[in-house]
């Protein structure tokens, strides 16, 4: 193979930059005369603030500005009949309390110990009114979205699997979980004049904070400038543009200074979204020899009073199997909560977990071998939309990842399997995630010294996008990865897509590896020969011929038409090991195999860490996440990290990553589908499944603390 | 963060009289706990006077058993030679808290002190006895999944959270403070209080009072073979005990000759189980005795809501300790 070819495992290209605290972050770029914000939050989860006295806090050293409802300046976005208008929370806008927790004052000082001490003086007085966050007492007020298409579906018959001769029919809860990356989001913002603005923001998406931004400011978006060149993990709490960035902006305007707000932790809880508490109803009906005859797959969650949310959650019980008869209803319940947001494998993670627990619950119904019954009910087109798959390996899956994971040592019987006093069990977990392109635009730039850069405003939120964008370019080229560099996050860059829904590499990938032909064709024609010749030339050399320091192209990349014909997705078979003590119900997570189909992997190094990454949040929702409310005050009770329990080291042994690897023929020209959300889909399934097995014990509300166990 | 004055005064003497003159002040150890409570607004000082300069760190062999100075951080203490060997059920209950780098900057002194866990208590816009007497108990009704089995009150249901308090309980600990009326000495089981009517009281320290060292006797490092802490949490490090069990055995010819066991996450003190230590007493090493022990300790016990569950798993860790600690288990 040659060398820095696509399916290499090339070292991330600012790793270097990442360890020795070189790559500088949102919060770190030190503007001049900067100043710092800091939100005050209210402590009711519905009503009015009536009167807030920030007598004390404009009086206290270093105080700016104190900015309330009551005299914040107008943001043009959030007025009613306004252009382009600002969807979500109007921060200050009106003196209307939602949720605890929203913010109802910004402290701005000269620094953010003096404006955290500051904001801590403001006294709000409150009009309070009734307020619902109990999600279980207000399930009936669920409703159906009015926006997106998630009108009841029906395939068949509904409800069929009543009527069959093995019935599972089951509720799944998953609870509130929380983003929770590692850096907080801040945003710093400072104007230029009345109508120029830049940010230094927290972004999955720089071209699409810079359209919000000009939306909210009545601004051309010219005159916005994003940078998000480094971004501490965000899972997809930095999809969209927040209240508290356009605050950051209108404080500075205000008190005419750069302004850094950074949300406290505690605050990440409530300002930028999670994953929302869901309960499903399942049901599945099957012949005795595991044929499925009807899916019914029923999901609530939870939404904001102000702001609807939805996703996917019974999106995998349409097509991932094959069944004749599938009925799906999705409604959300409005409640005195901050809106949700789209989280790592957002809707699938949720709706796998419901329907691969009730397909284990099935497999014993049969006695029948989980893997079996999903072979039983295996399907090579996609039934839901009558389409051929554009590449499916999922019995692939099933086969390396079994084998990996000793699934030949796993006996039916819980209870069955010991090592000394640990009850040993093996779980198998399915997933299935859409294969997404966008549109995007890279610009191409060859110097005589025989570098090349690329830029595109997309955006690497951790999967290392810029790695595996040199490599693509180092392989379409035919050059080594260390001449070349791949430059993001920057609003001034060609067009690219907001990163999510494992999308970058197929959509900014193809731009790259367009614009590296167009560029290499380019040069084959300078030097005289066909455009698509295979013989090898020397860049550098053609460059001196034509006398020119540099050449430069700049090219967009479309999805192919071809596409249309086909159901797309990423495929993903989890296996989980674990040892459960059956007093004192701990459990240790003993391997975890993930095998995927995602079609051809640009850099195995990267794609490896991205799935044992993916596994470590699913590892997360089965075992240990869960943000909780005290629903007599609309508050959680565990907005920290000592008391909101992510994994740590401790709670992971061994990760395993396999790639079937196989390029899908239709998406796009490098072959690749997605891996960023697939590689958590499937996950907390395995895991409730190999717990099952191991114990008898079936724990359909996540996550599965050791309480749940004994 | 209010504005504080802060001294850091280098004799023991000064320490003490510095606080007794200022009624909001506290003595600064670690920090890791005050610091956290005075972000969170829970503690507003006026003065605080760090104790770190204080000839407070010696950790020494004495005749009677050993000294452990007040300010000797939790790491040096877990990682100490002759505590290891003589008190290892010390260094086994600091390790299975916090993290590595808490542990360095925890103290012994501030540990004993450290101030619950209770979430209703780390909020100021929920009630909470503790924090505002007066404002009602935010857990009794509340989320408690945390809360106490033994000895709580109507006024607060929070547990003592510390890991290395259990074992020195079970250890029979002797805290050494020292205070503008002369040094005294408190027994580690009457140094915690149960909350009663006034859970704003942790302790039976007196305002202005200052830890100097806690001593282990001599007799408890004879429990240095059959011991073992379980701590059982919601994840596998890093996180507060739903319970613990302290457990060390004395054990001759097959027999036991003493026991010392303590839990955790289950009062406002670290709960030393004396009735169930007395019955295994010249038992024989037998899953049938620690069960049996473990429904003494159990005697008692009251849980809420959403701690049902410490109910069950409270005796199961108190089997599973004993089974570890003498080999029964693996
Ligand atoms: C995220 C997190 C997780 C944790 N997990 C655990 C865990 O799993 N298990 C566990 O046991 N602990 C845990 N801890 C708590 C930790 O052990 C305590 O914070 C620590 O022991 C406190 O010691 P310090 O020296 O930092 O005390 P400081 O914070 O300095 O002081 C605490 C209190 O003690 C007083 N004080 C300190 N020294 C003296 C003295 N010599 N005389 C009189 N009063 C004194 C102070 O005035 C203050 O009121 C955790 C803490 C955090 C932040």
């Amino acid at each position: 193979m040659k060398k820095d070819a696509i399916g290499d495992s090339l070292s991330r290209v600012d790793g270097r930059l990442k360890v020795t605290g070189g790559a500088k972050y949102s919060g770190e770029y030190k503007v001049p005369n900067l100043t710092y914000g800091v939100l005050v939050s209210a402590t009711i989860a519905s009503g009015t603030v009536t009167a807030l006295d920030t007598r004390a806090a404009e009086r206290a050293p270093g105080v700016l500005a104190v900015i309330t409802p009551f005299n914040a300046p107008k943001v043009p976005g959030y007025q009613a009949g306004a252009e382009r208008p600002v969807r979500g929370l109007k921060l200050f806008n009106d003196n209307k309390i939602y949720f605890n927790s929203q913010p109802i004052a910004l402290v701005v000082a000269d620094t953010f110990e003096r404006a955290t001490y500051a904001a801590c003086l403001v006294k709000a007085t409150y009009n309070t009114e009734p307020f619902e966050t109990d999600f279980h007492k207000n399930i009936d007020k669920g409703v159906t979205p009015q926006k997106g298409n998630y009108k009841d579906y029906v395939r068949g018959e509904a409800n069929a699997y009543k009527n069959a001769p093995v019935v599972v029919e089951e509720e799944y809860l998953l609870p509130t979980e929380v983003h929770n990356p590692m850096e907080l989001h801040v945003t710093t913002a400072f104007w230029d004049g009345d109508d120029k603005v830049t940010l230094y923001t927290k972004s999955q998406g720089v071209k699409g904070s810079q359209r919000s931004i000009a939306a909210a400011f009545g601004l051309n978006p010219d005159n916005v400038q994003i940078n998000s060149r480094f971004v501490g993990g965000a899972f997809g709490s930095s999809l969209r543009t927040w209240p508290h960035e356009i605050a950051a902006a209108q404080a500075a305007k205000l008190v005419k200074r750069p302004v850094k707000l950074t949300l406290t932790r505690e605050q990440m809880f409530t300002q930028v979204g999670y994953r929302p508490l869901t309960i499903q109803k399942i049901g599945l009906g099957a012949t005795a020899d595991g044929k499925l005859i009807g899916i019914t797959h029923e999901s609530h969650s939870q939404t904001a009073v102000y702001e609807e949310f939805t996703e996917g959650a019974v999106n995998v019980s349409q097509f991932l199997y094959n069944s004749p008869n599938v009925n799906t209803l999705y409604k959300v319940v409005p409640l005195n909560v901050g809106v949700p947001a789209p989280m790592r494998g957002p809707g699938e993670a949720t709706g796998s977990f419901a329907l691969e627990s009730a397909l284990d619950e099935l497999s014993y119904k049969l006695n029948l071998d989980p893997i079996e019954l999903r072979l039983r009910n295996y399907t090579d087109t996609d039934p839901e939309r009558n389409k051929p798959w554009s590449s499916k390996y999922l019995k692939e899956c099933y086969q390396k990842g079994a084998e990996a994971i000793g699934w030949a040592d796993r006996k039916a019987q819980p209870g069955a399997n010991k090592e000394g006093e640990w009850l040993v069990g093996y779980g198998i977990g399915c997933g299935a995630f859409g294969a997404y392109r966008g549109n995007a635009v890279a610009k191409i730039k060859l110097t005589a010294d025989g570098s090349v850069n690329i830029q595109s405003a997309t955006s690497d939120i951790g999967p290392g996008t810029g790695t595996s964008m040199v490599l693509i370019a180092a392989d379409t080229l035919g050059i080594p990865a260390d001449k070349i560099t791949f430059e993001l996050g920057n609003s001034a860059f060609p067009n690219a897509p907001t990163q999510g829904g494992s999308a970058t590499v197929s959509s900014v990938g193809s731009a790259v590896h367009d614009v590296c032909v167009a560029l290499k064709q380019k040069l084959y024609i300078m030097a005289g020969k066909p455009a698509d010749s295979m013989e090898p030339i020397d860049y550098v050399a053609v460059l001196k011929q034509n006398n020119m320091p540099s050449v430069e192209l700049t090219q967009e990349s479309k999805g192919n038409p071809e596409a249309q014909k086909y159901s797309m997705y990423s495929f993903s078979a989890h296996f989980a090991k674990v040892h459960v003590h059956p007093l004192t119900g701990q459990v240790k997570i003993k391997k975890i195999v993930a095998c995927v189909d995602a079609g051809k992997i640009v850099n195995h190094k990267t794609a490896s860490s991205q799935m044992i990454g993916g596994a470590v949040g699913g590892v997360g929702m089965a075992m240990t996440e869960e943000a909780v409310f005290d629903n007599r005050y609309g508050r959680y009770i565990n907005g920290n990290f000592a008391d909101y329990h992510v994994p740590v080291n401790a709670d992971i042994q061994q990760i395993e990553a396999i790639f079937i690897d196989k390029p899908d023929p239709v998406l796009n020209p490098v072959g690749t589908k997605g891996i960023g959300e697939i590689s958590l889909i499937g996950v907390a399934p395995a895991l409730a499944n190999a717990i099952y097995n191991a114990t008898g014990k079936r724990v359909r509300e996540l996550p599965i603390t050791p309480d749940k166990l004994i | 963060m209010n504005q504080f004055q802060y001294t850091r005064p280098a004799e023991t003497a000064v320490a003490i009289k510095s606080l007794a003159k200022e009624p909001n002040g506290y003595f600064l150890a670690g920090g890791t706990n005050l610091v956290d409570m005075m972000k969170m607004g829970l503690v507003v000082p006026d003065k605080l006077i760090d104790i770190n300069r204080l000839p407070l760190k010696k950790i020494e062999r004495t005749p009677t058993g050993i000294h452990i100075g007040a300010l000797a951080s939790n790491s040096e203490v877990a990682e100490h030679a002759y505590i290891k060997a003589q008190y290892p059920l010390l260094a086994l209950a600091i390790n299975a808290g916090a993290s590595p780098q808490l542990r360095n900057m925890a103290t012994v002194g501030g540990n004993l002190m450290q101030r619950t866990r209770c979430p209703y208590f780390f909020d100021t816009a929920m009630p909470c006895n503790k924090r505002t007497p007066g404002s009602g108990c935010g857990a009794l009704q509340g989320i408690n999944r945390m809360h106490a089995l033994f000895g709580a009150s109507d006024k607060c249901i929070a547990v003592n959270p510390s890991d290395m308090n259990v074992a020195m309980a079970a250890l029979d600990a002797t805290i050494h403070v020292t205070g503008v009326k002369g040094p005294r000495a408190i027994n580690i089981g009457d140094f915690h209080r149960l909350p009663g009517d006034h859970p704003e009281l942790d302790n039976t320290l007196q305002k202005g009072e200052l830890i100097t060292s806690v001593d282990l006797p001599a007799a408890s490092s004879a429990y240095n073979k059959h011991v073992y802490y379980l701590k059982i949490r919601d994840r596998t490090s890093y996180a507060f005990a739903l319970v613990s069990v302290a457990a060390a055995l004395h054990i001759e010819n097959n027999t036991i000759t003493g026991a010392r066991l303590a839990m955790g996450g289950v009062a406002h003190k670290p709960w030393r189980l004396t009735a169930a230590e007395i019955f295994l007493k010249g038992k024989a090493i037998t899953e049938d005795n620690f069960k049996q022990a473990a429904q003494i300790a159990m005697q008692g016990a009251k849980a809420y809501e959403y701690n049902k569950f410490k109910l069950k798993l409270a005796p199961n860790a108190i089997v599973q300790s004993l089974k570890l600690a003498t080999g029964l288990a693996s």
